[in-house]
């Protein structure tokens, strides 16, 4: 990448900027704020991860929460006393793998299961690969729930609980650790973590679309048959964004079991997949700025308007009368419409549909009746 | 006759039961530009499908290059040298001319062979060099043609094969198209074409094959289909 001096000092004044968030929140809202804020982080990892399936591949998925879910398990699992349960022979004390054996245990097992999701549904496109995966989020979600009988593995509904947090070579992230005399509690110690990861995703996504790789995905997505005529592999990469989307998910999954210390899960809904597609949707299919945003959108939104609405219901009122949560629903369904209505490509189109909704020409995707 | 690129021999091609193609033979010299024309439904289409590799027959040979192309999948074929310009064209509607011609070279790696290959489509196609940049959805359908063309021969193929390359365009683009297809065809390229147009076709192939609900039922040089009294009744309404 070439930096010009005015770009350079931008993304230094960015970078700055990133690593004060989290003091600067916490001194004008609260410490309450840096954890909505690292929660937005791992929505924004989780978008990024979707849009490599659907945003460059082309694969609509409805289940892409499974993947958050497997990862999420797999570091409860692997980090917690829960096994003891279960197998109170083989350990004791149940299992406690450091992190940073986990996270790629994690991220692998997830990309295993985009395989095993992606294997079958190699025939399906469009509105039958989205019930599929649909299905595949919900069976997910549904094992989990009943996984706790005959062999106790994920606990059900209670879910696992004193899950082993974060440490990184030794500092462990659940306390406050004092820096060079500066004071960093728990939630800015994750806000560093994950501004670290999510970073990676970027990099990474970046470096996807720009490849061969990415252009064979795009071309996939614009037309299978015309593609596989080219002589790319449609199958494998087809595959392979499944796999790559799934193993960012899982990734972000086992941050979030670290983060929380708790999973359960109620956590791994339906409605869980389909806000990361609207963040996908919203900021703009297949480009990272446009994910980005739609990411911090729609986690930081919904959270602003929890604080704002009672308080003013209760001050006009004197009584709640609408329940932030359906108001919440509401204003959502409204901006999902009125998107779709003014900006059809999202808030930060990708380059290309920006240029097609602008050309001056009608765009003719049939193409059959003119010459 | 000089060395055969492709044979086929008794493909047979099912749809749920329903047997679409039934047991034809047909085959291409190298060099050689052969149509392969019918009427709506014939099965024409699904006979490119099975020889690209995008179905699989349920019976029969496909011989090329000396090679069974049973067991190859669609995109070993491409790399073989087999490339198909889909029904309706297949252009990627949402990147631009430029990126769908590189599209076309997928399977090529030589940097500088490409960069001649794209400067040859460019002079075969002037107006994709002055649209190079515009998407290719935007694009009327003739200038589609043109870019799914251009995009399959970036890939430098050995076999060509056009599925209607005429359907839905005005006739002065229809005449350009077929000029470039002649032209193609004089420098070697083998050519299979499959149209509706069968007067267009056969004046521009050597031979041609006539199928009918799922067979062949006339085949020879293509002078002689255009004379003959059964093409005239049932395709130039004469």
């Amino acid at each position: 990448m070439k930096f010009n001096s005015k770009s350079k000092a931008l993304v230094a004044a960015l970078v700055v900027a990133l690593l004060l968030l989290p003091f600067i929140t916490d001194a004008l809202f609260g410490r309450g704020w840096v954890r909505i804020v690292d929660f937005a982080m791992l929505y924004i990892m989780l978008a990024l991860g979707l849009n490599i399936v659907v945003g460059y591949a082309g694969l609509l998925d409805l289940g892409y929460i499974a993947f958050f879910a497997v990862g999420a398990y797999c570091y409860a699992l692997a980090g917690s006393p829960h096994l003891a349960l279960a197998f109170p022979m083989m350990f004791p004390d149940g299992v406690h793998l450091s992190f940073l054996i986990v996270l790629p245990l994690a991220a692998l097992l997830a990309g295993g299961f985009g395989v095993l999701l992606g294997a079958p549904t190699l025939r399906l496109r469009g509105d039958y690969l989205a019930i599929v995966t649909l299905g595949f989020g919900e069976i997910i979600r549904i094992f989990l729930n009943n996984l706790n009988s005959p062999v106790n593995l994920t606990n059900g509904p209670q879910g696992i609980s004193r899950i082993d947090p974060v440490s990184v070579a030794n500092v462990r992230l659940s306390a406050t650790q004092n820096v060079l005399g500066i004071e960093f509690p728990s939630v800015h110690l994750y806000f560093y973590l994950f501004l670290a990861f999510t970073a990676l995703v970027i990099f990474a996504s970046r470096r996807l679309e720009r490849s061969r790789i990415g252009r064979a995905w795009m071309a996939i997505r614009e037309d299978e048959i015309a593609a596989s005529a080219m002589g790319i592999n449609t199958r494998n990469l087809k595959l392979l964004a499944f796999a790559m989307g799934a193993m960012f998910g899982g990734a972000s999954g086992a941050l979030f079991a670290g983060f929380q210390g708790f999973v359960s899960p109620e956590s791994f809904s339906l409605m869980e997949s389909i806000m990361v597609l609207c963040m996908v949707v919203l900021g703009g299919m297949g480009n990272i700025s446009g994910v980005i945003l739609g990411g911090v959108l729609l986690a930081i939104l919904p959270e602003v308007l929890r604080h704002i609405v009672v308080p003013l219901q209760q001050s006009l009122f004197g009584k709640t009368l609408i329940d932030p949560e359906s108001l919440r629903m509401l204003l959502f369904g409204t901006a999902l419409i009125v998107m779709m209505l003014y900006r059809p490509a999202g808030l930060l189109p990708s380059r290309v549909r920006r240029r097609e909704l602008d050309s001056d020409e009608v765009p003719e995707s049939i193409g059959r009746n003119q010459a | 006759m000089t060395d055969t690129l492709l044979e086929v021999c008794g493909l047979e091609i099912s749809y749920g039961g329903i047997r679409a193609v039934k047991g034809i033979d047909l085959h291409i010299a190298s060099g050689e530009l052969v149509a392969l024309i019918g009427s709506n439904g014939a099965g024409k289409t699904t006979t490119l499908k099975a020889l690209a590799g995008l179905l699989h027959p349920a019976r029969g040979k496909i011989q090329y290059a000396n090679r069974s192309l049973i067991n190859v999948v669609a995109h070993q074929r491409a790399a073989m040298g087999i490339a198909l310009v889909p029904e309706g064209r297949g252009v990627f509607a949402r990147m631009t001319v430029l990126e769908n011609l590189l599209m076309g070279a997928y399977i090529r790696d030589d940097k500088s062979g490409i960069a001649i290959d794209l400067a040859r489509m460019y002079e075969l196609f002037p107006r994709l060099a002055e649209r190079k940049d515009q998407l290719a959805g935007t694009l009327s359908g003739g200038e589609q043609q043109m870019v799914a063309m251009a995009r399959a021969l970036m890939g430098r193929p050995r076999l060509l094969m056009l599925d209607e390359p005429s359907m839905g365009l005005a006739p002065l683009m229809v005449q350009k198209i077929f000029e470039v297809i002649r032209d193609i065809a004089a420098l070697g390229m083998s050519i299979l074409l499959v149209e509706q147009n069968a007067k267009l076709a056969l004046q521009v192939a050597q031979r041609g094959y006539v199928m009918e609900s799922g067979e062949i039922t006339l085949s020879g040089a293509a002078t002689e289909l255009l004379g003959s009294a059964a093409v005239q009744r049932a395709y130039l309404g004469a």
